[in-house]
């Protein structure tokens, strides 16, 4: 008890490292308030597009930052519980005639597959873009939704 | 999570910009990514800003420094919970110095699939002018 007083900050069964914790979890403290919290928590495939995915009862969402396309150029097709988007950004108007300051838009084919938590009605699968962002909306299967479970008294 | 990829377009990190100057509204501010060209009587500027509405975005221009803002509303609902996440929504914002003279007047602007595109004219001084040598 006497130990505890005067030493009340280290319990004696914490390890030695438990400062450099301590310190790691000040750290990612002082990131998360210069990032706003947000580059933290992205975990990025580093692959185009970036894609956002979500979920509610009823739905996924899939939504992923392609500017610059027109919608003929994008496919998207889905299969149980894959999702594939694919699509080709052509950058036209490049004139013999400038002279370039900045060219750090990128043009080119690109597709992307990804793996949902659960199966998706393949049938119903809602793709919509606009303001360069491709949103689609691709609902649960019965088997998929999360199920009320009622308590038997 | 599984994921296959094919593609030639490389992902390019959205950049955080140390939001200069400070914002009033909180969030994480992005640079976007743009291309200019230049030719004799024009400055061309294309920047892919995703998710911004015409409405949402101001372009601004005064003694040679041209602004470019935007904000983007998060998207999703707020009963959506994440899978996961690899870009952030939040504004845009970039300045660009331009070295000539630009005609205000005539500046035109078009925002469509999320790339804007700008003109830039340039006034009739900043115009490049043929100088022919004579020989005596």
């Amino acid at each position: 008890m006497l130990l505890r007083r005067v030493w009340p900050s280290r319990p004696a069964f914490e390890s030695p490292f438990a400062d450099f914790d301590h310190l790691r979890r000040q750290m990612l403290r002082v990131f998360d308030a210069v990032t706003g919290g947000d580059i933290a928590r992205g975990f990025s495939a580093g692959v185009f597009p970036p894609m956002n995915v979500t979920q509610d009862d009823d739905n996924f969402y899939v939504r992923a930052e392609v500017p610059g396309i027109k919608p003929a150029d994008l496919s998207v097709s889905a299969l149980r519980n894959r999702v594939s988007i694919s699509g080709k950004r052509e950058i036209s108007e490049e004139k013999h005639d400038v002279s370039y300051h900045r060219k750090e838009r990128a043009e080119g084919e690109w597709s992307r597959t990804v793996t949902l938590p659960g199966d998706v009605a393949t049938d119903k699968v809602d793709a919509r873009y606009s303001d360069g962002i491709l949103t689609l909306t691709l609902p649960k299967t019965a088997e998929a939704k999360p199920r009320q479970i009622t308590v038997a008294s | 999570m599984a994921r296959n990829t094919s593609t030639d377009m490389q992902k390019l990190e959205k950049d955080g910009v140390p939001a200069l100057p400070e914002q009033t509204h909180p969030g994480p501010v992005y640079t976007p990514t743009v291309d200019i060209y230049e030719s004799e009587d024009r400055i061309s500027l294309l920047a892919d800003m995703p998710g911004v509405k015409a409405k949402d975005l101001r372009i601004d221009l005064r003694e040679n420094v041209l602004t470019l803002s935007g904000r983007v509303a998060a998207p999703e609902s707020s009963n959506e919970s994440d899978v996961l996440r690899e870009y952030g929504s939040g504004s845009y914002y970039r300045q660009f110095t331009l070295s000539e003279v630009i005609d205000q007047g005539k500046i035109d602007a078009k925002l469509t699939d999320g790339v804007l595109h700008l003109e830039l004219p340039k006034s009739e001084r900043a115009k490049p002018r043929q100088i022919t040598v004579r020989t005596s």
